[in-house]
């Protein structure tokens, strides 16, 4: 018992090994901005699976370039670019986006696998790929990560409100002049921007802890413009740098602590959306009638 | 509230008006008067004779290949005028709804709007769609859609003094109050009702203070009493506002006291006019090349084709269209 506790938290030598992770923790930081902003749009187009798509094809681009000598970050992200592509140009109905990603995601990650397996070097290495590593980072992927977050994060302050204008009313976005649809594939290279990044830091199959989770979380506690972009960074910050600082010390990958925290965080935002639910949510005339809610008249 | 008897609240309320009276509030009465006239149409046309037309357009036509929707259409629509654009399904109404977007050019002819030529993402254009609900998880503030009718298409990232965003505020603090949506608007958009929403988006509409406003069947998904709610609402600004009102409608029964214009599509054809002159069995039954009866009930309207008394409540001739049209997930299944 003792042992698996040993292995879960350790926090022997805690300065050293702090300045040791400094890259993982700048990296996670970064993460935990680009990945909650970027979550409120894949909240709201409803995106979540594609996600989870792109990082598998991530992980195999990863995992090719780990093979063949390449530049990791670089193969994660043409491989996620790919991916975005594809499913951004074949899946434009929802159902069909679907049946894509669902073809896409068992051969991304059969590939990643047939990858590591001709791998010959370490197999911390391969894990850490699916599952996400704490010593991962060195100087030139910090590089590559804190340019994709450059790109991510001016792109989206560029487009964010024709975006979400686009997002939450395509008809009348269009009527207003929004290039509705040459925002979609435009977004889906930011995404895919993001999840590469995603991969490197908690692996491919949890990428959707720090790029669903906080904006889900964000949700469920306020419906304003302003804070739930900014409540979804903090959540994922948290999850990351704080998930990076309690795996410091143990053997384990990184990825089950960031996910605790991350799920932790979305059950109180729940807990706390529900609470206000039951209270009217914030101020309303008190003749306005409250039928159920306007969604179930589109079915 | 369900999508049947929302699909129900059109054309065929018309016909079980008599049965739904005492229920929903006994609205025959109050509607109008039972006179066979339509009552004040000719309002806001006598005391606003125009320098420029809020919507003009010249020997406008629109054909996709063979099939020719409309041609040789000269409006002059004056600002502050309502217009109820009637007509069966394909008749092209929404089309000409698209063309005054800017979202689909004229196979011939001109449109202007405000004097000049049609431009698409005008903010002189305000747009409600028939479309209501948003989808279910979509957590913004109905404020948060008003101001994207004002500034949701501009690139960047909204920086601005506290100055300019306090004058912001309260502007779309009068907006919603304007539409009757102040008590709402900090709630979640997807906690609101159909009547509640539609306000917001004929505020959201107004945001930009246009100068006509394009309204596509926007009282399809309403309830009765919603409806009128939404139809004075559009009524009165256009008085005040002068705004002109295009209102594309199934059921004119909503509108009729407010309606200055009809503009009837049919088969190729219309007819533009009064209420009066272009709803009568003469008109109607020239444009349709059929027979058809108009009935006037309790001051509201029923057309009828009278080769089949049993279809008594058709408006147009594929009424049955009409109902699926209506049904949300039908629509969306059309569009995808």
């Amino acid at each position: 018992m003792m042992n698996i506790w040993d292995k879960m938290f350790n926090f022997d030598n805690y300065g050293q090994l702090l300045a040791l992770l400094q890259n993982s923790i700048i990296a996670g930081a970064l993460l935990g901005l680009i990945g909650g902003l970027i979550g409120v749009f894949v909240m709201m187009r409803d995106l979540t699976f594609a996600v989870h798509g792109i990082s598998e094809l991530s992980f195999a681009g990863a995992s090719f370039a780990l093979l063949v000598g390449f530049n990791v970050v670089v193969g994660s992200i043409l491989g996620s670019l790919v991916a975005a592509l594809v499913i951004g140009v074949l899946g434009v109905r929802a159902r069909e986006r679907s049946s894509i990603i669902g073809v896409l995601m068992p051969f991304g990650l059969g590939l990643g696998v047939l990858f590591l397996a001709l791998y010959p070097g370490r197999a911390a290495n391969k894990f850490g790929l699916l599952t996400g590593q704490i010593v991962a980072v060195d100087d030139p992927q910090l590089f590559w990560m804190v340019g994709v977050t450059i790109v991510v994060t001016v792109a989206l302050a560029i487009l964010w409100r024709p975006l979400m204008f686009a997002t939450v009313d395509p008809e009348i976005a269009a009527a207003r002049g929004v290039p509705v649809r040459a925002l979609s594939p435009i977004f889906m290279i930011i995404l895919g921007l993001t999840v590469a990044m995603a991969v490197q830091v908690v692996g491919a199959l949890l990428v959707l802890a720090l790029l669903v989770t906080p904006a889900a979380a964000a949700m469920r506690v306020t419906a304003s413009a302003l804070w739930v972009p900014v409540l979804s960074v903090l959540f994922g910050t948290v999850s990351i740098v704080g998930g990076i600082l309690v795996a410091l010390g143990g053997s384990l990958p990184i990825s089950p602590y960031v996910t605790t925290i991350s799920f932790a965080i979305y059950v109180a935002c729940r807990i706390v959306g529900a609470r206000r639910v039951r209270r009217g949510w914030g101020p309303r005339a008190a003749a306005s009638v409250r039928t159920p809610v306007a969604a179930t008249i589109g079915g | 509230m369900n999508s049947a008897g929302v699909a129900d609240a059109g054309v065929t309320g018309a016909l079980t008006d008599g049965d739904t009276a005492p229920t929903v509030g006994d609205p025959a009465p109050t509607v109008g008067d039972p006179a066979p006239t339509v009552g004040d149409m000719a309002l806001a046309d006598g005391d606003t004779e125009p320098a420029i037309a809020a919507v003009r357009t010249r020997d406008a036509a629109l054909a996709y290949g063979d099939r020719v929707l409309w041609e040789g259409l000269n409006l002059d629509i004056a600002p502050g005028q309502f217009v109820a654009i009637l007509g069966s399904n394909g008749s092209g109404k929404t089309s000409l709804l698209k063309v005054l977007l800017g979202e689909q050019p004229l196979t011939r002819g001109r449109a202007w709007i405000g004097g000049e030529p049609v431009l698409r993402g005008s903010t002189a254009v305000g747009y409600v769609p028939q479309k209501i609900s948003i989808d279910d998880g979509t957590m913004l503030k109905a404020r948060d859609l008003v101001r994207m009718g004002l500034d949701g298409h501009r690139w960047g990232f909204p920086f601005g003094s506290t100055r300019s965003r306090r004058a912001v505020r309260t502007g779309i603090d009068n907006l919603l109050a304007s539409v009757g949506a102040a008590g709402f608007g900090d709630a979640p958009v997807s906690m609101l009702s159909g009547g509640e929403l539609q306000r917001v988006r004929v505020a959201a509409a107004l945001a930009s203070n246009p100068s006509i406003l394009l309204c596509d069947e926007p009282l399809a998904a309403l309830d009765l009493r919603h409806q009128q709610e939404v139809a004075a609402l559009l009524d009165r600004r256009r008085r005040e506002h002068g705004t002109a009102v295009l209102f594309v409608t199934h059921d004119i029964n909503a509108v009729l006291d407010y309606v200055d214009l009809v503009l009837y599509l049919a088969g190729g054809q219309f007819r533009l006019g009064p209420p009066s002159e272009v709803l009568t069995s003469q008109g109607l039954t020239e444009l349709y090349g059929a027979p058809v009866d108009v009935l006037r009930a309790q001051g509201r309207l029923i057309v009828v084709a009278s080769t089949d008394p049993s279809a008594g409540h058709h408006l147009s001739d594929d009424d049955n269209c009409v109902v699926d049209h209506r049904q949300p997930d039908f629509r969306r299944a059309v569009q995808q």
